[in-house]
């Protein structure tokens, strides 16, 4: 391979698996179960085998108040999943779930019309068309959740 | 150097080196850099000989088989059982007759499951597999057990990815009705002593089904000398087109078999009364078959047997030899089957990085290999783990792609690293 294509490709695989997304990969926040969970739902990924439940607990006034995840996945997935805990905790479940779909709107090349703050460190998956839904499971696992829906959450 | 001396030449040093030329596919570059193809063990690529004849028949010769007095009816036809033909002097097939067209290695078994086990089955009888099989060749068993109330019976194995074969001699006298085993394990690459396994189920009476879509593509397979009643493969994995494949089974058993699917083709006359079914191998062919596919899969045979399957067995075993020490030598890394024979195929594991990762990095690089639990979930379980990076060879791969592949994986490290 000639330099510059290598440094190009090693540049987008820099930008996909940056410090932040390996931190959240390697340390997972939130990681475990809740004493109290009001709702919940499984993700699965069927290609490559990740497979996360989330726990939620949502009070009365209709917000988030905790979150956590437990499961296996690749780093993608578990640093998504784990930046989402982070950042859904104390918001309301319709904010969560505009947020939700922003996110999975940025990833897949949309436009977000919300700012996204850290969790913009999940575009990288922009150039690696098969691993959006690593990005995005969490993601959909959540709505799942909110919306009481029984089936897991798949991506397929 | 043209490209008859440069055969000429690798031929005379007795390796098959420049049949590589013979793949377009190979010839690009994926991301920047050349194409280095370690995944036939999902799909081989195809040569430019199977290539022709599939656009061949497509551009002249396309027309129904075994239907039309008219020209092209008849060239199809010809074309489409020649390819039979081939098919079954390359397996060694008594007669081709037992050579049967199917979609695929998994319709191949689901047929053997309805068509011959179904309706010998009674509640309580065991199906003997082993802990190797690809989905493929334990879902349809499954569909079966709930049809009837059978029970699968599972050969377990070792750290090496082996038989235990210490219990299957236990299991094979406790009733079981048939065996189905995988020849080549596609998740690890373990060769299974498949003729003593057959010898052993036959000294019991039990009739045995060999997968061997792992291993047509990559050893001489002759089905009478291993006398299993019934052998699976695919096209798609021996250079041939996708949807189609082979169900090679014995004349004596296909004849007392009941048809598979109804349709047109597989009859000799319909009335509202009753149906005569046509012959073998017609009886399991329904329908309008994939007359391309076949002739596709012809041509692939031709290609295959023109190098010659000893040639290519012993060049890939070489080759998995040196892709195992190379990949052995990279620190962090975990092998997945050891077994002592294998034929093929190298599963691992890198460090912590999750395999889906490692295949993320290296296609970035060019490296195409798979990731995941390769349709054989029961030896991930087996090995505690969610999925391994697969790497697995053809006759056209060469020691640069081994090169290639443990470089990406040092680059895989360096980015996990930070």
């Amino acid at each position: 391979m000639n330099r510059a294509a290598n440094d190009l490709s090693t540049a987008e695989l820099r930008e996909l698996y940056r410090e932040l997304i390996l931190d959240h990969a390697r340390s997972p926040r939130h990681f475990g179960k809740l004493s109290a969970i009001t709702h919940t739902a499984e993700g699965l990924n069927p290609l490559c085998g990740d497979k996360l439940r989330l726990y939620l607990q949502i009070d009365d006034d209709d917000r988030i108040s905790d979150a956590a995840f437990e499961g296996s996945g690749c780093a993608i997935s578990v640093a998504s999943a784990s930046l989402m805990t982070d950042a859904i905790i104390g918001m309301r479940t319709a904010e969560a779930v505009d947020f939700s779909n922003a996110l999975i709107a940025s990833v897949t090349g949309r436009d977000s019309p919300v700012e996204l703050g850290k969790l913009q460190a999940l575009q990288g998956v922009r150039e690696f068309p098969s691993r959006v839904k690593c990005a995005t499971l969490a993601w959909h696992a959540m709505n799942s959740a909110i919306r009481r829906d029984h089936n897991p959450a798949s991506t397929e | 150097m043209s490209k008859s001396l440069r055969q000429a030449r690798s031929e005379a040093r007795g390796d098959i080196g420049a049949c590589r030329d013979d793949f377009p596919a190979l010839a690009q570059k994926i991301n920047g850099a050349p194409l280095v193809y370690l995944d036939s063990a999902a799909s081989a690529q195809q040569p430019v000989a199977v290539i022709d004849a599939v656009a061949e028949y497509h551009r002249h010769i396309h027309a129904n088989v075994h239907r039309g007095v008219h020209t092209l009816s008849h060239r199809a036809t010809e074309a489409y059982e020649s390819a039979r033909d081939e098919i079954a002097g390359f397996i060694n097939a008594g007669n081709r007759r037992e050579v049967v067209f199917t979609s695929g290695t998994t319709e191949s078994i689901n047929l053997v499951a309805q068509s011959f086990c179904r309706p010998r089955l009674r509640a309580g009888d065991r199906i003997l597999l082993s802990q190797l099989e690809h989905h493929s060749n334990i879902v349809p068993w499954q569909l079966l057990c709930d049809q009837t109330g059978a029970e699968l019976l599972v050969v377990p194995i070792d750290e090496r990815g082996e038989l235990d074969l210490a219990t299957f001699e236990r299991q094979i006298e406790s009733g079981v009705k048939i065996l189905a085993i995988a020849h080549v394990s596609n998740a690890l690459g373990t060769v299974l002593p498949v003729a003593d396994l057959v010898r052993r189920a036959k000294q019991q009476g039990v009739p045995v089904l060999v997968d061997g879509a792992q291993a047509v593509p990559h050893m001489p397979v002759d089905v009478q000398s291993l006398d299993c009643d019934f052998y699976a493969f695919s096209g798609h994995k021996m250079c041939g087109p996708t949807g189609i494949g082979i169900l090679y089974a014995k004349e004596a058993l296909l004849e007392r078999m009941p048809p598979y699917q109804g349709g047109g083709d597989m009859i000799l006359e319909v009335r509202f009364e009753g149906t005569k079914y046509n012959d073998l191998p017609y009886k399991f062919e329904a329908g309008t078959p994939n007359i391309s596919g076949a002739i596709g899969l012809g041509a692939a045979v031709r290609y295959l047997s023109g190098i010659g399957m000893e040639r290519i067995a012993e060049h890939e075993s070489k080759l998995l030899q040196y892709l195992t020490e190379q990949v052995s030598r990279v620190p962090g890394i975990r092998l997945i089957g050891t077994a002592r024979h294998k034929a093929s195929v190298q599963s691992f594991l890198l460090d912590d990085i999750h395999p889906h990762d490692l295949g993320t990095i290296l296609d970035h690089q060019g490296v195409a290999i798979r990731t995941g639990h390769h349709c054989a979930m029961p030896v991930m379980d087996f090995f505690r783990v969610p999925g391994t990076a697969r790497a697995s060879l053809a006759l056209y791969n060469n020691r640069v792609d081994v090169d290639r592949l443990v470089e990406s994986l040092a680059q895989a490290k360096e980015i996990f690293s930070q």
